[in-house]
C-alpha cells in the first residue's frame, strides 16, 4: 500500500503544473473560473496550445501523435488542468472519434482524419442519441440505405453537444432493420455541409445553447465514410463508451467546486457570523468533502487496477454514479450559499457581481441547473447501475 | 502508487482469514459472544499465537507492524468473522503503553489483557470533557469516578484510565482487581464493562495524555473502519446470494430492478468505505491523522447503517431472526457507530477544521 505518486510521476506533475502556469492564457482561465460559457475561439486557442506541446490527444498512442501517457499520468494531467482552471478538452474528436479510428479505421481514414483533429481543421460532434433512443441506444432508427457507392441517410439525432461549432458528425445509423437491434447498426462519418442536414439549437434549462438536434433528409454520404464493417457499429459504440470513461469521476472538477464553495462560505455573511459557521450548511460541505475524499481514493484504486490490467473495468461505473452525485451536491451548495443573490439571470445584471461581493458567483444558479445533466448523459446513473448489476453483482 | 498489500500483510491476512473461517464459525461466535466472558479464552490465545496482537505494535514496541495498514488487515479479518475477541482493547492499550514508553510484551503475547477506560457517561467521545478525578496520595495516586462502555474490561487484568489531574487529562494504570468492574455483553456481541473508581489506587503513566489518547483513538478508529468494511462485504455478499436464490412471483428476486439498484448502491458505499479507510490508515502516523480518521468514521457510520438496514430489508423476515447470520452482522454494523465517536461527532470535527482553515 502506497498512496503517493512515484518520483517519476511527481516530476511529471511538476512539469505539467509549470507548463500550465506559463502557457494557460489568463483570459481563458478567467472565463472558466467565472462559470460562463467558453467561446469557440477560446477552445480553439487552448487546443492549439496543447497541440503545440504534444499534450492534446492524451488518449492516443505515440505513433498517432499522442503523448503515450500511463493512466496515472493522464489522471495527473486532468487534475492539474482543473487546478489551473483550464478548459475541459472538447472530447468528440480527440477522446471519442480518435481512439475509434485508431482501433477500427482504415489506414486512409487515419491518415486523413487524425491530423485534422489535432490541428483543429475538423471539429467533430456526436450523432448517437435520438428522440426515441436514449438509454436504449440500440433502438436507434436513423436509417442509412445503400445506393451504389453512397448511403442515403434519413432520420434525426439529438443532444448533439457543441454541434453549432462542428463541421463533421460521427453517427450511429441503422443499415439493417431486419436483424437483432445491435446487429444492424453502422458507424459513419458525415460532413455537416452535405445537402439535407439541418441543425437546430436546443435551449437548455438555464438558457444556454450547448446542445442541438440534427435532421437528416436524403443525405448522401460516400460508403468510404463507413468506419469498420457495415452492421458492426455497435461494437464501436461500446468501445467508444469505455473511452468516454477516462476521467469519468471528475474528481478534479469536484475539488475545484469544493474549494469554491468553501471560499464562498467563508466570505458570505449571515447575521453577525459567516456562512461556514452555520452548522447546517457547514455540515453539508463537510459531508460532501468526506465523500469526495473517499472518491479520490476510489478513483486512484481503479486507476491502479487499470494500469495493472491494461484497461478500466466495469467498476468504473461506480465512479460515474458517485462522481456526478458529489459534483451536483457541491453545485447545489454553491447556489444555496448565495441566498437571494443567486436570483439574477446571468447577463441581466450589467455587472455580474453587483448583487453580491464575492467574485465569480454570477453563474452559480445556472451552473447548478446545467449540471443536472451529468447524472443523465454518458449512460444515465440508472444505466450505470444496470451495468454494475450485470458485471459486478451477477444477479 | 500501489494498492496491493505487501507479501507479509497478505500472508497475515490469509492466515487470520483461514483460522477464523475454520475455528470461529458464526455458530461458535454466537455461542460465546453474548454470554460472559463474551469471548473464547482458548481462541484468544490462538489468535495471539498467530500474531494478531504483535501485528498491532511497531517493532520498537516489540511488535512487527503497527502501521495503519497492519491494523486494517487484522481488523478487516476480524470483521468478516464478526469476531468478538477484545482486540480493540488491546490495540488502544498498546498505543497508550507505547506513548508512555512502557513495556508491552505481556499485552502482545495475549497473556495479560488490558482495556482502555476513556469514555464517560457525560463525555462519551470527547476526552476534553473527562471528569474522573485523580489526586496524588502517598507515593502514588488515587482515582474516583465512573468510566463507561470500557471495551474488553469485562475480562481485563489491567485498566488504562484517563482521569483529570491538575486540570490536565492524565493516564493511569489501575489493576482491574482494585476497581469495581461491572461487566456485560453488548447487544452486538462481545463484552464491555462499567468501571467504578472510588479512591482506587493508580500508577501515573502520562501526566499530560491528551495527545497520546487522541493518537490511540485514531488507531482505534482505523481498526473499527476496517472491521466495518470486512463485515459490510460479508453482509453484502450474503444479500446477493439471497437475491439469487430466493424466488417470489416465480423468479429470483434479484431479477427485480428495484432490488438490483439498491444492491449496487450498497456496493458503491462499501467501495467508498474501503477507500476512506485506506486513506485514514495511510495518514495514521501523519499530522492530519485526526482529520482523516474523523472523515473515515463519519463515512463508515453512514455506510454501515445503510448496508445493515438494506441487508435486512432485502432479505425480508429471515434477517430478523437470531438464527440467520445477517442479523448479527447488521447489529455489529449499526453499533460500531457508538464506538469512539459517531457520524455526527466526527462530522462536527471535520466542520470545525473547515471553519478554522
Amino acid at each position: 500500500m502506497d498512496l503517493s505518486f512515484s518520483a517519476e510521476d511527481r516530476a511529471f506533475q511538476d512539469e505539467v503544473r509549470g507548463w500550465l502556469a506559463d502557457n494557460l492564457p489568463a483570459h481563458i482561465s478567467d472565463a472558466v473560473r467565472s462559470g460562463g460559457e467558453l467561446t469557440k475561439p477560446m477552445m480553439e486557442e487552448w487546443h492549439a496550445l496543447l497541440n503545440s506541446r504534444g499534450w492534446l490527444a492524451v488518449t492516443w498512442p505515440v505513433e498517432f501523435g499522442g503523448p503515450g501517457w500511463t493512466p496515472v499520468q493522464k489522471h495527473i494531467f486532468e487534475e492539474e488542468c482543473c487546478r489551473a482552471y483550464a478548459p475541459r478538452i472538447v472530447p468528440f474528436g480527440l477522446n471519442m472519434l480518435g481512439p475509434v479510428l485508431i482501433k477500427f479505421g482504415t489506414r486512409a481514414q487515419q491518415e486523413y482524419y487524425l491530423p485534422r483533429i489535432l490541428d483543429g481543421t475538423d471539429w467533430w460532434c456526436q450523432g448517437y442519441s435520438e428522440p426515441g433512443a436514449g438509454s436504449d441506444l440500440a433502438s436507434l432508427k436513423t436509417r442509412a440505405v445503400r445506393d451504389g457507392d453512397e448511403y442515403v441517410i434519413n432520420g434525426q439525432k439529438t443532444w448533439t453537444t457543441l454541434g453549432q461549432h462542428a463541421n463533421k458528425i460521427f453517427c450511429l445509423v441503422r443499415t439493417d432493420p431486419d436483424v437483432k437491434q445491435q446487429e444492424g447498426i453502422s458507424f459513419v462519418l458525415v460532413d455537416l455541409d452535405t445537402p439535407g442536414i439541418e441543425m437546430r439549437p436546443i435551449r437548455l434549462i438555464e438558457g444556454g445553447h450547448e446542445v442541438n438536434e440534427v435532421f437528416f433528409t436524403d443525405v448522401r454520404v460516400p460508403v468510404a465514410n463507413l468506419v469498420g464493417e457495415e452492421n458492426k457499429g455497435w461494437t464501436i459504440a461500446k468501445y467508444l463508451l469505455t473511452h468516454e470513461r477516462t476521467g469519468i469521476a471528475g474528481v478534479g472538477f469536484s475539488m475545484q467546486a469544493l474549494e469554491e464553495v468553501k471560499a464562498l462560505a467563508r466570505k458570505v455573511r449571515r447575521g453577525s457570523g459567516r456562512l461556514i459557521d452555520e452548522p447546517l450548511f457547514a455540515a453539508r460541505i463537510a459531508q460532501a468533502e468526506i465523500d469526495l475524499e473517499a472518491m479520490k481514493i476510489t478513483n486512484l484504486r481503479m486507476l491502479f487496477k487499470a494500469q495493472e490490467q491494461g484497461a478500466p473495468g466495469p467498476e468504473t461505473s461506480i465512479l460515474k454514479i458517485k462522481g456526478t452525485v458529489i459534483h451536483q451536491e457541491l453545485k447545489d451548495l454553491a447556489r444555496r450559499a448565495l441566498g437571494p443573490a443567486a436570483a439574477p439571470f446571468p447577463g441581466h445584471v450589467s455587472d455580474g457581481n453587483m448583487m453580491f461581493g464575492p467574485e465569480d458567483t454570477a453563474h452559480n444558479a445556472a451552473r447548478y441547473f446545467n449540471n443536472r445533466k451529468t447524472s443523465i448523459f454518458g449512460g444515465s446513473n440508472e444505466i450505470q447501475r444496470n451495468i454494475l448489476t450485470k458485471t459486478m453483482l451477477e444477479l | 502508487m500501489d494498492f496491493n498489500l505487501t507479501d507479509d500483510r497478505r500472508m497475515l491476512a490469509d492466515t487470520l482469514a483461514r483460522y477464523l473461517a475454520d475455528k470461529y464459525t458464526i455458530e461458535h461466535r454466537n455461542e460465546v459472544a453474548y454470554e460472559m466472558p463474551c469471548h473464547d479464552p482458548a481462541k484468544w490465545d490462538e489468535l495471539a499465537d498467530l500474531g494478531a496482537l504483535y501485528a498491532l505494535a511497531p517493532e520498537d514496541a516489540g511488535g512487527f507492524g503497527g502501521t495503519g495498514f497492519d491494523i486494517s488487515v487484522v481488523f478487516e479479518a476480524l470483521g468478516r468473522a464478526l469476531c468478538p475477541e477484545p482486540v480493540l482493547a488491546a490495540l488502544l492499550s498498546s498505543r497508550l503503553l507505547g506513548a508512555a514508553g512502557a513495556d508491552q510484551e505481556a499485552l502482545l503475547t495475549g497473556g495479560t489483557k488490558y482495556a482502555a477506560a476513556l469514555s464517560e457517561l457525560d463525555a462519551p467521545y470527547d476526552i476534553a470533557g473527562i471528569s474522573c478525578a485523580a489526586e496524588a496520595r502517598g507515593d502514588g495516586h488515587v482515582l474516583s469516578g465512573r468510566k463507561t462502555a470500557v471495551y474488553g474490561a469485562q475480562v481485563a487484568d489491567v485498566l488504562l484510565v484517563a482521569a483529570r489531574l491538575d486540570g490536565k487529562v492524565a493516564l493511569f494504570e489501575v489493576q482491574a482487581g482494585d476497581a469495581q468492574v461491572v461487566g456485560y455483553a453488548m447487544i452486538d456481541g462481545g463484552g464491555a464493562a462499567e468501571v467504578l473508581l472510588d479512591d482506587t489506587s493508580a500508577r501515573l503513566l502520562i501526566a499530560d495524555a491528551a495527545a497520546a489518547i487522541e493518537a490511540a483513538l485514531n488507531a482505534g478508529i482505523v481498526a473499527l473502519c476496517a472491521e466495518a468494511v470486512g463485515a459490510m462485504e460479508v453482509a453484502h455478499d450474503t444479500t446477493l446470494d439471497y437475491l439469487r436464490q430466493r424466488k417470489q412471483f416465480g423468479v429470483p428476486i434479484g431479477k427485480f430492478q428495484v432490488l438490483q439498484h439498491r444492491a449496487v448502491d450498497m456496493l458503491t458505499e462499501i467501495e467508498q468505505s474501503r477507500s476512506i479507510t485506506i486513506k485514514a490508515a495511510a495518514e495514521l502516523d501523519g499530522p492530519q491523522a485526526t482529520r482523516f480518521a474523523a472523515m473515515a468514521k463519519n463515512m463508515i457510520g453512514r455506510a454501515a447503517r445503510l448496508v445493515a438496514e438494506e441487508a435486512i430489508q432485502m432479505h425480508g423476515g429471515i434477517a430478523m431472526t437470531w438464527e440467520y447470520p445477517v442479523s448479527h452482522y447488521a447489529k455489529r454494523l449499526v453499533m460500531l457507530d457508538h464506538q469512539l465517536g459517531d457520524t455526527d461527532y466526527h462530522l462536527a470535527k471535520v466542520m470545525a477544521g473547515n471553519a478554522a482553515a
